[in-house]
């Protein structure tokens, strides 16, 4: 293989990974825009999704069209049911309460999958079925087509959904001023719920491409899975949606070289590393708006 | 400026107290010596005593500092492995070698404590508890392939340190968590600790009262790190065997969840719910599996029900107790007066 093929692939690799983290890191972001909480159970409706996908094709033996559709409405549920039982009572207390209840609700839900599914991983049948194609003398993998074109249609949704409807601009208005959104009535609940919906869904998008990638469900893939999401969200700027995506292929290209240059052990290190330069140099991330501290 | 007394001297106070621990040791070691208290009982009680050394060093930071960071497992990691090296390339005979190798394990966590706290404290909230997770994750990946990089075997990757001695015993394990009381709770009513907790309350108002935030931040911090270190060293010394696994983001909130149920800023309330988190799921081995679920729902129920946790920021004390027996219960008006003044 040459240099320039082996380039190539990395690259390829990178954006496939990458933008699953982005869809992730979008979830993250928007949640964080809305209501300044770090979602920790993100990863972990990641994790679930991977389970549903894996119960409708390996054990109801649904078309993967229907699996599909059964993890990201799932994970959508999912995510409406956290944020009503364990995020909406303690609106308005401290955020580090709001904090430690989201790592518990994530803590729940991988013990919760490794009391039912047992701490084994699970193999995923596959997915998509699509043959390699030849660009030019480079092979890409069906999967990888299937992830990026996926990946950009929900982004071109989203942005879509966020900048030219009456939710989204709700969404915007909330994020921008919680109090004045509420004052010129827009619905507080609905409008946070709605973010959680729309979040979730996108992270169910995430797991069914994940499981294309990595045919594996186990009950921690989420934890960090969600972890690098996150850092690819705070790497872009945390609340701001162009700058998730931005962030999600930066972490997966990192990755990629990483890896490719034979240090794959350090792979997470790395990720890490890049959050904490990151944090120290320009703690708004790369697309952030900063922020004023008020007495 | 003359009060009158409603306590008794502070002296007194820690003879009394003192004098009540080392009853506490001399009872519960001729207890395990005599074989009063089973062995595998006895192991109980070591690992309570050093969950509660984890619980009360990670209050420093949460409760008196008011931080979150989810990275304590890694700082007890340090402690382990520093300790563990040393204890098992040392000549010296293991109890001389012991405290100092607990005295390395602690120094090398303060460090750590110290490198990661000066720029993980500069920032605030969320992004300090992501910074510390991520600092905690590269430990563990650090301990997981520094040897391929040294080119010798100093941590032995994923197989881990073996044949660690098995130096801790009941009564080391609780001196050290005596001390660690002790000088927690001396330095958070000294001046330093008084500086820690205004900055927690009111950051910007203790900041221009003249109080150096970076300084007590990392105070607290290093001190935070430096007990999670003993703990670690003292935890080698009891499982024998150490291996990167075992010191994830997971122990970190196992850790946190202790502290969170006591109540944060609550000495006593760690001390509790540690004892109570190890023992009952030691007693309770059956029930191994739903452990961790009700961890997680405590912690949720915990938080929407009674944020402050069990005991809120309350303190036992011995010598108030006693101060309350011997001058009456008149303390209430007294302090208000004292206030006035």
């Amino acid at each position: 293989m040459s240099l320039l093929e082996t380039i190539f692939r990395q690259i390829l690799n990178g954006l496939q990974s990458g933008s699953i983290y982005a869809l992730v890191a979008l979830g993250y972001s928007m949640v964080y825009g809305i209501i300044t909480l770090l979602n920790f159970a993100h990863g972990d409706i990641i994790m679930v999704g991977a389970y549903l996908a894996w119960l409708a094709m390996a054990r109801l033996a649904l078309n993967p069209i229907f699996a599909v559709l059964v993890a990201v409405l799932g994970c959508t549920i999912l995510g409406m049911a956290i944020e009503k039982v364990a995020y909406k009572p303690l609106r308005g207390s401290p955020r580090i309460s709001l904090l430690i209840t989201a790592i518990g609700v994530s803590y729940f839900l991988e013990n919760a999958a490794q009391m039912i599914f047992g701490a084994s991983s699970q193999s995923i049948p596959a997915i998509i079925k699509l043959r390699a194609i030849t660009l030019g003398g480079v092979q890409i993998p069906g999967t990888a087509l299937v992830t990026l074109l996926t990946a950009g249609a929900s982004m071109a949704v989203l942005t879509i959904l966020v900048n030219h409807t009456r939710m989204g601009r709700a969404m915007r208005a909330v994020s921008e001023d919680t109090g004045a959104a509420q004052l010129m009535g827009v619905n507080i609940s609905t409008t946070i719920s709605f973010t959680f919906a729309l979040g979730s869904a996108l992270a169910g998008i995430g797991s069914v491409l994940y499981s294309c990638a990595y045919p594996q469900a186990n009950p921690t893939m989420g934890a960090m899975l969600g972890l690098k999401a996150f850092v690819a969200a705070v790497l872009g700027g945390i609340g701001s949606l162009p700058g998730a995506m931005v962030g999600g292929f930066a972490i997966g290209l990192a990755e990629a070289f990483v890896s490719a240059v034979g240090l794959s052990a350090w792979k997470d290190g790395v990720v890490f590393a890049i959050l904490i330069v990151v944090l120290l140099v320009r703690p708004t991330g790369l697309l952030g708006k900063p922020m004023h501290e008020k007495v | 400026m003359k009060t009158k007394r409603n306590r008794i001297p502070t002296l007194l106070g820690y003879a009394i107290n003192l004098a009540l621990f080392a009853a506490f040791l001399i009872l519960g070691d001729g207890l395990i010596q005599s074989g009063a208290i089973s062995k595998y009982y006895s192991k109980v009680v070591m690992l309570i005593g050093i969950n509660v050394i984890l619980a009360v060093s990670l209050n420093v930071a949460t409760g008196y500092l008011g931080q979150l960071p989810l990275g304590h497992a890694g700082f007890m990691a340090v402690g382990a492995y520093a300790s563990a090296i040393f204890m098992t390339r040392t000549a010296l005979p293991a109890s001389p070698a012991f405290p100092i190798g607990i005295l390395i394990g602690g120094a090398v966590a303060a460090a750590f404590g110290i490198i990661i706290g000066i720029p993980a404290l500069r920032l605030r909230g969320d992004y300090l508890a992501i910074i510390t997770l991520g600092f905690g994750e590269i430990i563990r990946v650090v301990l997981l392939n520094i040897d391929d990089v040294l080119g010798f075997t100093l941590t032995n990757g994923a197989a881990g340190l073996q044949n660690i001695p098995k130096a801790t015993t009941f009564l080391n394990t609780f001196v050290c968590v005596g001390l660690t009381c002790f000088l927690i709770h001396t330095m958070m009513k000294s001046r330093h600790g008084r500086a820690i907790l205004a900055l927690r309350d009111n950051e910007i108002a203790a900041d221009s009262c003249g109080i150096n935030a970076t300084y007590y931040k990392t105070l607290g911090f290093t001190a935070s790190a430096f007990f999670a270190g003993v703990a670690g060293a003292l935890y080698a010394g009891y499982i024998g065997i150490l291996n990167p696994g075992g010191f994830g983001f997971m122990k970190s909130i196992e850790i946190l969840v202790m502290v969170v149920l006591g109540g944060m800023g609550s000495m006593v309330g760690s001390v509790l719910s540690a004892t109570v988190l190890t023992a009952v799921p030691e007693l309770l081995r059956a029930f191994a599996g739903y452990r961790m679920i009700v961890y997680a729902l405590l912690l949720i129920v915990v938080m929407i029900f009674k944020p402050s946790g069990l005991m809120g920021t309350y303190d036992f004390s011995l010598s108030r107790l006693l101060g309350k027996l011997f001058y009456g219960s008149s303390r209430k008006k007294q302090g208000k007066a004292g206030d006035a003044r």
